[in-house]
């Protein structure tokens, strides 16, 4: 009952309630506890309420981060090319 | 799904896997204890143990609030609901938690009272509102994320004038619940789960942000990585973990950046603020009476609360004598040193509370875990 996931505003209906596209499901959600949610923007979707907005540029650097070899594999390969 | 699918990629999964097995010190164990159950059911769907070295041990922790809901409280959602003109509206987890008769939510709709599942808080109110001959009751549970929307239906009960709608709340709080375990006399006692470092909440820490986890660093000098829910963010976390620790820091780091602030949401916690304030102390399963663990609505909103409303006795009921749950959610046991961990007690007949959500410990290891570890044993012998 924790789980949550991120959805798309696809419309909004009225000052504090939106429909979110959820994999190809629409669903109405609440706005009430956010601010400034504009259609395209990513939410965090929990028990019908949007949570949270998404920030698109930190979820990005997120996943670079998850790309970076760790600074041990670089030592590592030095010393082997040695 | 945009934002999801990219999280769970096989690759990146490796790689993350590769760079914890570089620079976990073999000539040390890690425990790392992931406080939510939406980490525990990500750890056990997507196997994350397997790509981890044998000195890393991930311990449960007693983030599901099905599972920490102590059985009194059950037996009290019951009673309510039994009592004739009452509805009582409830998230779906709740419905099959037993309670020490044997009984559960789930039955006591079948035996005819006006029980309803309900996927929102906001569902409550369209009840109440096609209902006005009856009283109707909001369930609430639930750590820091689930709160925000009880407090905005009631909210919206004044503002539309019910007086047919209360809350039976049952809201309680990560950070002390976190406090309490270390300083647990078990795990001070036994010293059998020496906890190096935490997992932090995902959603709820997007309402609450990463600030009231500093006190608790600097205190109790333990780590704190907030990831998100997907096995990528998991295994990141895990990883962020293992560096901190080989530096000797104790710091709160934030993985899950792309949705939770230093100071959270301040729109939900202002809402909070205004219709709840804190209980003296507040019963968990599992863990005991802990002190300002948990909500209670505030006078200002008192019609709107079923304790006030209703004759509600604090009633304190023991676990199952076979049950470990409570050793479990402090980490003290696994899913697998209860004696009647799949034979008696499984997710369709569940004994303890564990087992009934999927972010039970024991219903995500009996999902996901179990098979895998028979299957280790055998190659093993
Ligand atoms: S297997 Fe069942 S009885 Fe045993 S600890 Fe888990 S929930 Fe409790």
């Amino acid at each position: 009952m924790c789980l949550a996931i991120p959805a798309c505003i696809e419309q909004l209906i009225s000052p504090d309630s939106a429909i979110v596209n959820l994999g190809g499901v629409r669903k109405e959600i609440s706005l009430a506890l956010v601010e400034e949610v504009t259609i395209g923007d990513y939410v965090i979707v929990h028990v019908g309420y949007a949570l949270q907005k998404l920030d698109p540029i930190e979820a990005e650097q997120t996943l670079a981060m998850f790309n970076q070899m760790s600074k041990l594999s670089d030592d590592m390969g030095k010393v082997t090319e040695e | 799904m945009k934002y999801i699918d990219e999280f769970r990629d096989g690759d990146l999964a490796r790689k993350i896997a590769a760079n914890i097995r570089l620079e976990a010190d073999h000539s040390r164990s890690y425990h790392l204890m992931e406080f939510c159950g939406g980490h525990t059911h990500a750890i056990s769907r997507y196997g994350i143990v397997d790509l981890l070295p044998d000195n890393i041990h991930m311990i449960h922790g007693p983030g599901c609030p099905v599972c920490v809901l102590p059985i009194g409280r059950v037996e009290n959602a019951i009673q309510l609901a039994q009592t004739p003109g009452v509805i009582l509206c409830s998230y779906g987890d709740m419905l099959r938690i037993p309670t020490a008769n044997g009984m559960s939510l789930l039955k006591t709709k079948a035996q005819g009272a006006d029980i309803r599942m309900v996927y929102s808080s906001a569902d409550t109110i369209k009840i109440a509102q096609n209902n006005p001959q009856h009283q109707v009751v909001f369930l609430a549970i639930g750590f820091e994320t689930t709160t925000p929307p009880t407090a905005v239906v009631i909210k919206q009960a004044q503002a539309l004038g019910l007086t047919n709608f209360s809350v039976f709340c049952n809201h309680v709080l990560t950070p002390s619940a976190i406090s309490h375990i270390l300083q647990s006399p078990e795990v001070r006692q036994l010293g059998v789960v020496p906890l190096d470092g935490f997992i932090g909440p995902a959603h709820v820490s997007t309402v609450i942000g990463s600030q009231p986890y500093e006190y608790f660093a600097e205190e109790f000098q333990k780590p704190v990585v907030i990831a998100g829910f997907e096995p990528l963010d998991v295994m990141q976390a895990i990883l962020m973990l293992i560096r901190q620790l080989n530096e000797g820091r104790a710091e709160v780091e934030n993985e899950f950046t792309r949705a939770v602030l230093p100071s959270g949401n301040r729109k939900a916690q202002m809402l909070v603020a205004e219709v709840f304030e804190l209980r003296r102390s507040f019963e968990w399963r599992g863990l005991g009476l802990v002190p300002y663990s948990a909500l209670k609505i505030k006078s200002n909103y008192a019609e709107f609360d079923a304790e006030q409303r209703f004759q509600i006795p604090s009633i304190s009921i023991a676990d199952n004598k076979a049950c470990e749950c409570g050793a479990i959610l402090r980490g003290v046991k696994q899913p697998q040193d209860c004696k009647i961990f799949g034979t008696v007690c499984t997710p369709e007949n569940p004994i303890g509370s564990c087992m009934v959500s999927s972010e039970g410990a024991c219903a995500a290891h009996y999902s996901y875990g179990r098979w895998r570890e028979t299957n280790a044993d055998r190659m093993e012998n």
